[in-house]
């Protein structure tokens, strides 16, 4: 949190490497998990980094941790890249990257408690449901893909993932209240 | 009686854009006029972050940051300004780029009780429409193949699953055979989703159903 903030205010190019070095490797993953080929991750990974450093100033502890809002640029740049030979006139603006009108003073320790609460809930699943999270969230891929690697019949993927989603939000539930 | 599909899991699907255009559009809808929405939502984001934080990384290039370090020098900071004229703030965010001159000026079709109009978005096998049904009325029975996902931007209607309010997002399936009825104190406007063609079920329905397609 600390290095968008020196990117943000002073253009720390040492404190970006760092966000860099931990988080390029992880984007350029999500984005091969997802089906791009090498090339196209990598130079998505480019665009990512080169949005990061252009919007640093935006970014709020209120409303993301460092990682969720990384991701959250990741998953709409390869939204962009999608849709590029395709442009769609109804493409809603993406709330989560807007800056709250009125944050409230004590949302940013709740949004960073909130990331320590669903780690350890995850942590909590059992090994399947940790990995069938894994693959059909971070991976993207699809119940009937899902199914066909694991050899489960496809009602068992959906329904184990259900439970897992069950879980977290049960885990979560009273902090969410 | 409840669908089969949960707003959770439409909300999880969201943070990882999982969801087909149109079914998106409705969930950001959703969360920008609905706070205890967002509230759920936020721990959906956070699944995300933490998914990302604990990927197995992938080695980049190794000019890969000098790469980066050029493309910057020629990157200006981007600022958040309000862009444009003040937006009618009747319109939801997500729905201003489909909607840019107001509610109003859009080309409604009347029938009857309802008035529609169909949003333009490209996507195969959807209905987006916006819906608005005259204070106190009542669409016919019907029954949805697929789901109907509808989000409430103004007023308010009841059906046999409740009472549903400005910002709620409300699921509909084959095993919902209902009835919505708008408010007493005002028209009830709706963005909704189908992802099949609706078949009325009421005894006056069957006859209409060529011709009223809800």
């Amino acid at each position: 949190m600390r290095d968008l903030r020196a990117i943000a205010r002073d253009g720390d190019r040492a404190a970006f490497h760092r966000l860099f070095d931990h988080f390029g490797p992880r984007v350029k993953a999500y984005l091969r998990r997802l089906g791009s080929d090498d090339e196209t991750a990598e130079d998505l990974t480019q665009e990512v980094f080169v949005s990061i450093w252009r919007r640093a100033g935006q970014f709020d502890p209120a409303k993301a941790s460092v990682a969720t809002w990384v991701f959250t640029i990741a998953r709409n740049k390869r939204i962009d890249a999608l849709r590029r030979d395709r442009p769609t006139p109804g493409e809603p603006d993406d709330p989560e990257l807007e800056i709250d009108p009125a944050p409230r003073g004590d949302a940013i320790a709740e949004f960073n408690q909130l990331s320590g609460l669903v780690m350890r809930a995850v942590e909590t699943l059992p090994e399947e449901q940790k990995r069938l999270l894994k693959i059909f969230y971070f991976e993207g891929k699809p119940h009937s893909a899902i199914a066909e690697e694991l050899g489960l019949p496809l009602g068992t993927v959906k329904s184990r993932l259900r439970l897992a989603l069950g879980k977290l939000r049960a885990l979560l539930g009273d902090e969410l209240a | 009686m409840t669908a089969d599909l949960t707003v959770d899991e439409l909300l999880f699907d969201h943070a990882f854009a999982k969801l087909p255009e149109p079914v998106a559009l409705v969930v950001s809808t959703h969360l920008s006029l609905s706070p205890a929405g967002r509230a759920r939502y936020a721990a959906c984001r956070a699944l995300a972050g933490v998914l990302l934080d604990t990927a197995e990384p992938e080695p980049l290039a190794p000019d890969a940051w000098s790469r980066l370090e050029r493309a910057i020098e020629r990157a200006d900071p981007i600022r958040v300004e309000q862009q444009g004229p003040p937006a009618d703030p009747r319109v939801p965010p997500p729905l201003r780029r489909l909607v840019p001159n107001g509610f109003e000026a859009l080309p409604w079709r009347n029938l009857g009780p309802l008035q529609e109009v169909q949003l333009p978005l490209s996507a195969q096998g959807y209905r987006t429409r916006l819906l608005r049904l005259a204070a106190g009325k009542r669409v016919p029975r019907h029954t949805h193949e697929g789901h109907e996902l509808t989000v409430v931007i103004e007023g308010g209607f009841r059906d046999e699953q409740g009472h549903h309010l400005r910002g709620d997002l409300v699921i509909a399936d084959a095993s919902v055979d209902h009835r919505p009825v708008a408010d007493e104190d005002g028209d009830c406007l709706c963005l909704t989703v189908i992802d099949a063609p609706l078949r009325l079920t009421g005894p006056i329905g069957r006859l209409l159903n060529p011709l009223l397609r809800i």
